[in-house]
């Protein structure tokens, strides 16, 4: 094969926007926390205490739900600044899901298998199924 | 021109003694965490910290998660699972920001990429959870052993820039694992194809064990297997290796962020210094010998997994 595919090319102009939508919510949402102009669900003088702790004791301490629960509390500041986290994240899943056609119109039905195969274990990932352990 | 150099090598050492000061000298300014230090201070030297890091990543030709999590976690006061949370995100940040040019020269392949990426995310995954559930004390052993053993991989392993494949093997056949990419320093289009992929392919199932156990960028194991092992040509290892980043770090990163174990004040001043910082390496790219900050990125790695190691054993608090 020579040169560069076609879904290649397209693969990379979609995850570009995703990529830089991304950084920009993870600036901004970061800015709005710093700049104090929402509430927070964590005081940042307390942060140090709890920083130090496991993830899980973490999550008990702050009162903040694992899994997709931190969208219930996206009025304040320090979980609205994942959501720039999120966004990379998940930067890849509709560049895999833009192959999906590609490959079933060229019949190229190995690659229509892995593609579909990665999607489904990013989706798995992404699901919350392994919010708590 | 010889002073210029003077100059670059300069202010990477100078940075380079921030990041050996800076840590212990904000831990001394701040005390203890629980003795109420002021909380910016911690955050504002992971910035400063990462922007060093960021500078010598790029010319010692690794992304910054393999050196960040190391560091953080033996000097700063975040708990394990928030600095692999965040060396996951600053991976998965110098990724995402490279992959879509690396796709466009053509420097990643994709199809070359989809199927070893299937193995490295499941993995991944696997790793994070694995990671997330083992004492913190084992998790540091493990991260000293594997820091150590990296180092010892810059140090020692050897690269083969266009290597040799007689005949592909029939899965890599089978799956058209081949192709032509142009190599703009040489001027020419170079004709690759790949051997042993099934190895290629247990092995990167490892590595995305090894990256969401640790929360590394795994392009130190990425680039050696997809050149030694399987035969692609360095220059489309590297950029195949970038991009397969993109997708094998998101995995585990949903598992960190799924557990609680992203936390943005962490996570953001990382990925900014850590891309900043990158800025500057790039530019810093043609004045400074790469050899030499990759001798240096050597030596803080056996220094940092030295110390992971023996704060793992209890040797080191």
């Amino acid at each position: 094969m020579i040169g560069i595919s076609p879904e290649q090319l397209r693969y990379a102009r979609l995850l570009e926007y995703g990529a830089r939508s991304g950084l920009v919510a993870l600036i901004a949402g970061f800015a709005a926390y710093m700049g104090g102009v929402l509430p927070v669900q964590v005081p940042l003088d307390v942060l140090p205490r709890l920083w130090s702790l496991p993830a899980g004791d973490f999550v008990r301490e702050s009162g903040i739900a694992a899994g997709w629960g931190w969208l219930q509390l996206l009025g304040k500041a320090d979980l609205l600044a994942l959501v720039g986290i999120v966004l990379l994240a998940g930067a890849s899943l509709p560049c895999l899901i833009l192959l999906v056609p590609i490959y079933v119109a060229r019949k190229d039905w190995p690659y229509l298998g892995i593609t579909l195969a990665l999607i489904g274990v990013l989706a798995l990932a992404a699901s919350g199924l392994f919010g708590v352990l | 021109m010889k002073n210029n150099k003077s100059i670059a090598c300069f202010g990477l050492g100078c940075g380079v003694v921030l990041l050996a000061v800076a840590c212990p000298a904000l831990a001394w300014a701040a005390g203890a965490p629980d003795a109420g230090g002021p909380w910016w201070l911690w955050p504002l030297a992971l910035f400063l910290v990462c922007f060093v890091l960021g500078v010598i990543a790029v010319p010692a030709g690794i992304g910054g998660g393999v050196l960040f999590v190391p560091i953080v976690s033996g000097f700063f006061p975040f708990h394990l699972d928030f600095v692999r949370g965040a060396g996951l995100l600053v991976a998965l940040s110098g990724a995402l920001a490279a992959g879509p040019a690396l796709l466009r020269a053509g420097l990643a392949d994709l199809r070359l990429a989809l199927p070893l990426t299937l193995l490295a995310s499941a993995g991944a995954i696997v790793g994070a959870l694995v990671g997330l559930t083992l004492p913190v004390a084992a998790v540091e052993v493990a991260l000293g052993i594997t820091i150590l053993c990296i180092a010892v991989i810059m140090w020692r392993a050897k690269k083969s820039e266009y290597p040799d494949v007689a005949r592909p093997d029939p899965l890599g056949a089978a799956l058209r694992m081949s192709g032509i990419y142009r190599d703009q320093a040489l001027g020419r289009e170079i004709e690759w194809r790949v051997h042993r992929t099934p190895l290629g392919l247990a092995l990167f199932a490892g590595i995305g064990v090894l990256a969401g156990v640790f929360g590394l960028g795994a392009g130190w194991a990425n680039v050696p297997v997809l050149n030694l092992v399987m035969g692609v040509p360095l220059k489309l290892a590297a950029g195949t290796s970038g991009f397969i980043l993109s997708i094998v770090d998101s995995s585990a990163a949903w598992v960190y962020i799924n557990q609680g174990a992203l936390l943005a004040v962490i996570a953001v001043p990382s990925v900014i210094g850590m891309m900043l910082g990158a800025l500057i390496g790039a530019r810093l790219l043609g004045a400074i010998r790469a050899s030499v900050i990759r001798r240096l990125v050597i030596v803080i790695l056996f220094l940092a997994g030295a110390r992971a190691l023996m704060k793992g054993l209890g040797w080191w608090a």
